[in-house]
């Protein structure tokens, strides 16, 4: 998989076409007043934040939105992550991993964007230990 | 218009910008740390390859030469600033000298105290404050900045006043590239009793620092800012302040005599230095200040100043670029922050380093100031050094124009 920075070396279309779509338009975006658990997480080097909400049906991810604004990869990655949960029940979150993160963004992120493309994984793995600590 | 520094010439000084020499390349992050010149290097070699040795303390010649070296980096220090040796104390960093004058001057803060800093502050010198504060319960007063990005003087006016114990400001944004009129706020800190604490990170190496002149009370630099290695920092203070103080960190070498249940202090400055120093960083640090002296204070600000001022012009010229700082014209540094509209600071910076240009996007560790300014992202930050050139502006702006481009901008 390519590095971000390659993406970027003498391409015009670089920073992917689906990370400036969804950077521009992102899916879920929103909240969700009933949600069974939310979450919301800063990164404290640059400001970015992301607040997720999840609805769980019949331990499945209903429905899902995410709130907050920072950079084109931090936003867009929790935008393509918002897609990919739907449907998904509590194992299948647990198991996401940053890998799966990279899969969805297209490319590799290096070190100095590595917390901004992670930051919505994030709030989702410490929403969701959160709930289920509370109802363990 | 001739460059008052032969900037090529400085420019073979700096091992990372030769050997980037004709390629697409252009450091423009010196705020948050400077390139190291090889007089530097080979000065802090000198003491690893030949006088290898603790500094006060050793019985034989070696480590006499060590010790020697080591203090004459104090006078060089003091001389830079105008101040005597013994009231220069070797630290880590600024952020470890504004520590070390916090806690000792809040010692004697309490409730119905006050300190005034600028809105402007680096968490350095901010966070330690905060947190005596809310120790010991004295209020802090933030100096606002005008709609051209000045320190509102009128305000510090009002703001510095008989509850006024410290005044503790920077000397210049490394956010807006703004100066501080110091001599203007130690005169009104003064007036009202209170000390002056100057961070003078961004201001050490840039414009001329007269201790005296400014009357400043205790200033803070950074030596890995100032051309110096990283590990090194000064903190100047009034002899009799200092000896008032008391020390921060406790060890070998800050004492006199150590008994079980007591000990006794060393005398000021060695008071404020426990344990083996950064020998060799602050023997650079001495190299590093020979250079800035050679070199003329006078001409690198000069240098810097022109750069600011044709980078201002020439990012001016892209759509939707926001210059966030001071007119070319006002007080102002080679710092030069700027926002592009609709691109995060994080994602231009990515594509700028993509295209061979260095330079810092976020908060700048100046996280109340950008939200003050509404910048709930921070800005982009090009600052600049006396190695940088028109050159590297100009890719500069070509950058950020790519940049656009690519993110589909008008």
């Amino acid at each position: 998989m390519e590095h971000l920075h390659d993406q970027l070396e003498g391409d015009e279309a670089m920073y992917r076409e689906n990370i400036l779509d969804h950077y521009r338009e992102p899916h879920n975006k929103g909240r969700l007043e009933d949600a069974t658990f939310r979450h919301q997480e800063l990164n404290p080097s640059c400001g970015d934040t992301i607040e997720l909400f999840v609805k769980l049906d019949g331990g499945k991810v209903a429905d899902v939105r995410f709130d907050g604004h920072g950079c084109a990869i931090s936003q867009a990655a929790v935008s393509m992550l918002t897609d990919h949960l739907k449907g998904m029940d509590v194992a299948a979150l647990q198991a996401l991993a940053k890998e799966d993160v990279f899969r969805l963004l297209g490319v590799e992120v290096g070190m100095t964007r590595l917390r901004c493309a992670l930051l919505g994984l994030r709030t989702l793995e410490v929403g969701l230990q959160n709930h289920l600590n509370r109802n363990s | 218009m001739k460059d008052v520094l032969d900037v090529m010439k400085v420019r073979r000084d700096f091992p990372v910008i030769a050997k980037a020499e004709g390629k697409r390349f252009a450091y423009l992050d010196s705020a948050s740390s400077s390139q190291t010149p090889v007089q530097v290097l080979e000065a802090q070699d000198a003491y690893y390859f030949n006088y290898r040795a603790n500094v006060h303390r050793g019985m034989y010649r070696m480590s006499e030469t060590a010790t020697e070296h080591f203090e004459a980096v104090r006078r060089k220090v003091a001389d830079l600033l105008r101040a005597k040796e013994d009231e220069i104390v070797f630290t880590r960093g600024a952020t470890e000298a504004l520590n070390i004058v916090a806690r000792g001057l809040a010692k004697d803060l309490g409730k119905g105290d006050e300190v005034v800093m600028t809105v402007m502050e680096h968490h350095a010198n901010l966070v330690p404050w905060q947190q005596l504060a809310r120790e010991k319960g004295f209020s802090m007063k933030f100096i606002p900045v005008t709609k051209d990005y000045l320190l509102d003087m009128e305000a510090a006016e009002k703001m510095i006043g008989p509850a006024t114990k410290v005044v503790a400001v920077t000397a210049a944004s490394n956010v807006l590239g703004t100066v501080v009129p110091i001599a203007e706020l130690a005169a009104l800190a003064h007036a009202v009793g209170a000390k002056i604490v100057v961070d003078a990170a961004q201001a050490a190496g840039h414009v001329g620092l007269d201790v005296k002149k400014l009357d400043c009370d205790f200033l803070a630099f950074s030596g890995h800012k100032m051309l110096g290695p990283t590990g090194t920092g000064v903190l100047y203070g009034k002899k009799d302040l200092l000896e008032k103080m008391d020390p921060y960190t406790f060890g070998g070498d800050m004492i006199r005599e150590v008994q079980w249940d007591h000990s006794t202090w060393n005398e000021v400055p060695w008071k404020f230095e426990a344990g083996t120093p950064n020998v060799g960083g602050v023997i650079g640090l001495g190299a590093a200040v020979d250079y800035v002296r050679l070199t003329g204070i006078d001409k690198i600000a000069e240098h810097e100043h022109m750069l600011a001022a044709y980078a201002i012009e020439e990012l001016r010229k892209i759509n939707g670029l926001r210059i966030i700082g001071p007119e070319a014209d006002a007080p102002r540094t080679g710092v030069v922050s700027f926002e592009v509209d609709g691109m995060h600071p994080h994602d231009l910076s990515t594509i700028l380093d993509a295209e061979g240009v260095c330079v810092r996007g976020g908060h700048h560790c100046a996280m109340p100031l950008l939200r003050e300014l509404g910048l709930m992202d921070g800005t982009t930050r090009a600052s600049f050094g006396l190695y940088n050139t028109k050159e590297e502006i100009d890719l500069l702006a070509a950058a950020i124009r790519k940049a656009r481009r690519i993110f589909r901008l008008e």
